[in-house]
């Protein structure tokens, strides 16, 4: 990693097309230079004190030059903006077949957590070729995740949710940087991401204990924090059925409706008064304080994963599956 | 521009018999003064000590990134350090520099006033250099009040002080770039106000806005941060882009091309200014569309800025061109101001922001602007009206000198940082992986000759007050009206009001003028 490098190693498919950009940016920096440098050095030789050259009928007034200069940079301004606005569009965008993975930023490390459950800190594995996509909170701080050779970054929010997403494509291993102000150790907030060859990351992934799924674990935390003892089909609380809501709007007490996703469930159990589910009442308590970041990730991914569910059909969470 | 006075009387090669500096004298008469040419050179002094301060600071940051492990300073001191650089150069040095000492002194005597509109404020003394959230946004706050009164006075002062015959049409660049500084102090300094007023109202009663503890939105405090913030860098930069227009039409001995572009392009500035604020946060978790909609006004706001530069160049052409030093400073500005908006338009592209985001490529960009273009027009003006201020010139060779090195040394500085930056160093990184080592050290040689850059002038300057030759009213041979007066100016600018009927900067390329130039 410590040879002499003008640019960070180009390890993802979208490094690839952001470095493109890059390129043509440096190229019309050149020419622009090489438009504003060269005149400038020429007229500062040639009309410099003194010298002999013409100065007759000076002009300091043209609309002609003037709408030249400004529709010509304007022209490539639009054209630069689209480009920057479609590779922009694709990195923010994940797509559906991604692994996820977990993250959790606090002063000064990241957690992390595969969907199959295996945990690691200021540590990423990864297989090549596929993408991965990263779901990040914060625990205190604005964080930031960012790995130059992905041309990979994100702000970690806490109170929120952001994703970022890459498709390695080279194995290796490549430095992860917190790249907000954190804090005293902002700096030694780093870490590394390995990429390794399928075979190797399912051998990887398969090491050490067997572990409970991120789904499997908010099951699991549904039953033992009391959630399935309102939302069932046999509790004696009124509270909504979460089975197959997921992805889907619901009608809240005050007329709007609002998509189940992420940002819903989380102020649900934390804010639980924030927003009531239409015909229902404000019942539930609040979990803040009493669920870790962690916890609260797991808990979203298992009612995802009874999102294609009907409550009728199967047994309440409740029951062993 | 001719005037219908004369010239007020100075005797070739003596110093006026009364003016400013000696009309009145003791602390008092200074600390108690309501001439604003005495303010300005207060604030000069009082923006020279925080210099100094926020450059030992940078200069200990660099002397820490020479190696890669933190050994020089702890990780709490380096994080101290960039704070109390950060918020010394930005609020007391780069927005007051060039507003406060050089708007002060040669505003009125520009526009042919006898003074500034209003009269009753002093310079802001201030805490700093703490790291208590509450204290440093004291003194931002202090500050702030202190840009917005600044602003709502040059407005006032451009409205209506100005000499009988000095229509809008006939204003110097360097006053219609004040205008729009003046117009964006008033309007967005209050946000930034209400902004600090809020965070300690959250911190001392613990009412939630910003904080996600309190159920706040910190992407909220980023939103009204920067929506103060990068206005804010326009205030840094338009009142340089104004001096460099006076500077480089002086030199060149030719008005300058477009003055009413160059004018407007200010205006534009000022207004586009506005809406960009969020292309700081294109990885912040904001929408895309929102980010798409501040990439494209990012852009649009570089357009005015590029006319400003065609424009410049434009001027020599056909000029008679003195390499004088504030003609150097001037030529160094708009070299290091092209390679900064350039780096500026890499950022306002989305998908390139997603990399170098909060990298050294965004401390190189801003560093371009802010040093390479303010601290470089400020050095120029400072050059330029120093004779006006002092009565005095200073050494041009040692002038020369240091505008070289400055220029050097900038470039030596900030070059590897874009080059840092896009290898993947975060900012404010006490410690670095061993690969970026090269880059660093080069950058910290590079301030080490800059320093030289900026020590230099602070020599012969204060040499120059008393043995530099007496400069006589007009040294530069400029038509601008504050050339009109002796140098220095009596307390009252001009003992009679001038009357002007032609447009700014009547220089005649043709004609080559004697510019009193002392190489020592
Ligand atoms: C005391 C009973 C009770 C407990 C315990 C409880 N909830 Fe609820 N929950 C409710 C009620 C009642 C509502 C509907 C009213 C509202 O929106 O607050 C609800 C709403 C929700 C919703 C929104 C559903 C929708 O369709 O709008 C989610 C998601 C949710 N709860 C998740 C949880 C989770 C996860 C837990 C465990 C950590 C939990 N709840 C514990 C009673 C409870
Ligand atoms: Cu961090
Ligand atoms: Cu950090």
């Amino acid at each position: 990693m410590d040879k002499f490098r003008l640019f960070p190693p180009e390890a993802s498919t979208s490094a690839q097309q952001i470095d493109w950009i890059y390129f043509a940016l440096v190229a019309l920096t050149f020419l622009i230079c090489i438009i504003v440098f060269v005149p400038i050095i020429s007229f500062a030789i040639k009309y410099r004190r003194g010298s002999k050259a013409d100065r007759s009928n000076p002009r300091v007034e043209s609309v002609l030059i003037e709408s030249g200069w400004t529709i010509v940079p304007l022209l490539i301004f639009i054209g630069l903006f689209g480009w920057g606005a479609v590779v922009y569009f694709h990195v923010e965008n994940p797509p559906r077949d991604a692994l996820q993975v977990i993250v959790v930023g606090k002063q000064w490390m990241w957690r992390l957590q595969h969907a199959e459950g295996k945990q690691e800190i200021n540590e990423l594995h990864v297989p090549v070729a596929r993408a991965v996509e990263l779901t990040m909170t914060s625990q205190d701080v604005i964080h930031s995740f960012f790995v130059p050779a992905f041309r990979l970054h994100q702000d970690v929010v806490p109170g929120k949710y952001t994703r970022e997403w890459f498709r390695a494509t080279r194995t290796g291993e490549y430095h992860i940087f917190c790249s907000q102000y954190c804090g005293t150790q902002h700096s030694a907030m780093i870490g590394r991401v390995v990429v390794m060859e399928p075979v190797d990351y399912a051998r990887w992934l398969n090491t050490g204990q067997p572990m409970e799924s991120i789904a499997l674990a908010g099951e699991r935390l549904f039953r033992e924090r009391g959630c399935s003892g309102c939302h069932s089909v046999n509790s004696k609380f009124h509270a909504p059925l979460l089975e197959g809501t997921y992805r889907k709007p619901v009608p809240l007490e005050t007329g709007e409706m609002v998509t189940v996703d992420e940002r819903y469930v989380r102020d649900s159990i934390l804010l639980p008064g924030k927003e009531i589910a239409k015909g229902y009442q404000n019942i539930m308590p609040s979990f803040a304080g009493t669920l870790s970041e962690e916890e609260i990730m797991q808990l979203i991914a298992y009612i995802k994963s009874i999102g294609n569910q009907t409550p009728s059909n199967e047994s309440a969470p409740n029951e062993q599956r | 521009m001719k005037t219908a006075t004369e010239i007020d009387i100075q005797t070739e090669g003596e110093m006026p018999r009364l003016h400013y500096l000696n009309v009145e004298i003791g602390v008092k008469s200074w600390l108690l003064t309501t001439d604003h040419k005495r303010i300005g050179i207060l604030y000069l002094w009082t923006i020279l000590v925080f210099f100094l301060i926020a450059s030992v600071a940078a200069a200990m940051m660099r002397i820490e990134l020479l190696t890669p492990q933190g050994d020089f300073v702890t990780n709490e001191t380096y994080n101290k350090l960039f704070t109390i650089h950060g918020v010394l150069m930005v609020w007391f040095f780069l927005i007051p520099s060039i507003p406060t000492v050089l708007g002060n002194f040669v505003i009125p005597p520009m526009i042919g006033g006898v003074d500034t509109g209003w009269t009753f404020y002093t310079p802001y003394s201030t805490t700093y250099a703490n790291s208590h959230v509450i204290t440093m946004a004291g003194g931002v706050f202090v500050a702030g009040f202190s840009s917005i009164i600044t602003g709502m006075n040059f407005m006032t002062t451009i409205h209506k002080m100005r000499a009988p015959g000095l229509t809008w049409f006939r204003l110097p660049l360097f006053i219609w770039s004040m205008y729009a500084t003046s117009v964006i102090l008033v309007l967005a300094t209050p946000v930034l106000a209400i902004t600090l007023a809020v965070m300690c109202v959250e911190r001392i009663w613990g009412v939630g806005v910003f904080d996600p503890k309190l159920g706040g939105d910190p992407i909220l405090f980023q939103h009204m941060f920067w929506f103060y913030s990068h206005p804010a860098v326009y205030i840094m930069i338009l009142p340089g882009m104004g001096v460099i227009s006076e500077l480089i039409t002086c030199f060149s001995r030719k008005r300058i091309f477009g003055y009413g572009f160059v004018a407007a392009a200010s205006m534009a500035i000022a207004v586009l200014g506005f809406l960009v604020w969020g292309h700081h946060m294109f990885v912040s978790g904001q929408s895309v569309y929102a980010g798409m909609v501040f990439s494209i006004l990012s852009f649009l706001v570089a357009i005015p800025s590029a006319i400003k530069v065609f424009n410049w160049t434009a001027t020599l052409h056909k000029g008679s061109i003195y390499f004088t030093t504030p003609m150097l400073y001037a030529l160094g500005f708009i070299g290091l101001f092209t390679i900064g908006g350039m780096t500026g338009l890499f950022l306002a592209t989305l998908a390139v922001d997603v990399h170098v985001h909060d990298s050294y490529f965004v401390i190189a960009h801003f560093h371009y602007i802010m040093v390479g273009g303010m601290v470089m027009a400020f050095m120029g003006g400072l050059h330029y009206w120093w004779p006006k201020i002092t009565g005095r010139l200073y050494p041009e060779f040692a002038g020369k000198l240091a505008a070289m090195i400055t220029f050097l040394g900038f470039n030596l500085t900030f070059f590897p940082q874009f080059i840092l930056g896009y290898l993947g160093m975060p900012r404010r990184y006490h410690a670095y992986p061993p690969e970026f080592q090269l880059f660093n050290v080069l950058s910290t040689a590079g301030a080490s000759i800059l320093g030289v850059g900026y020590l230099l002038p602070l020599i012969y300057f204060l040499w120059s007050l008393k043995f530099g030759r007496v400069a006589g009213p007009n040294p530069w041979r400029a038509t601008g009206l504050e050339w009109q007066t002796p140098s220095p100016p009596p307390k009252h600018n001009f003992e009679k009001t001038p009357t002007v009927t032609e447009r700014p900067y009547g220089y005649s390329p043709e004609e080559d003028v004697d510019l009193h130039l002392a190489s020592i």
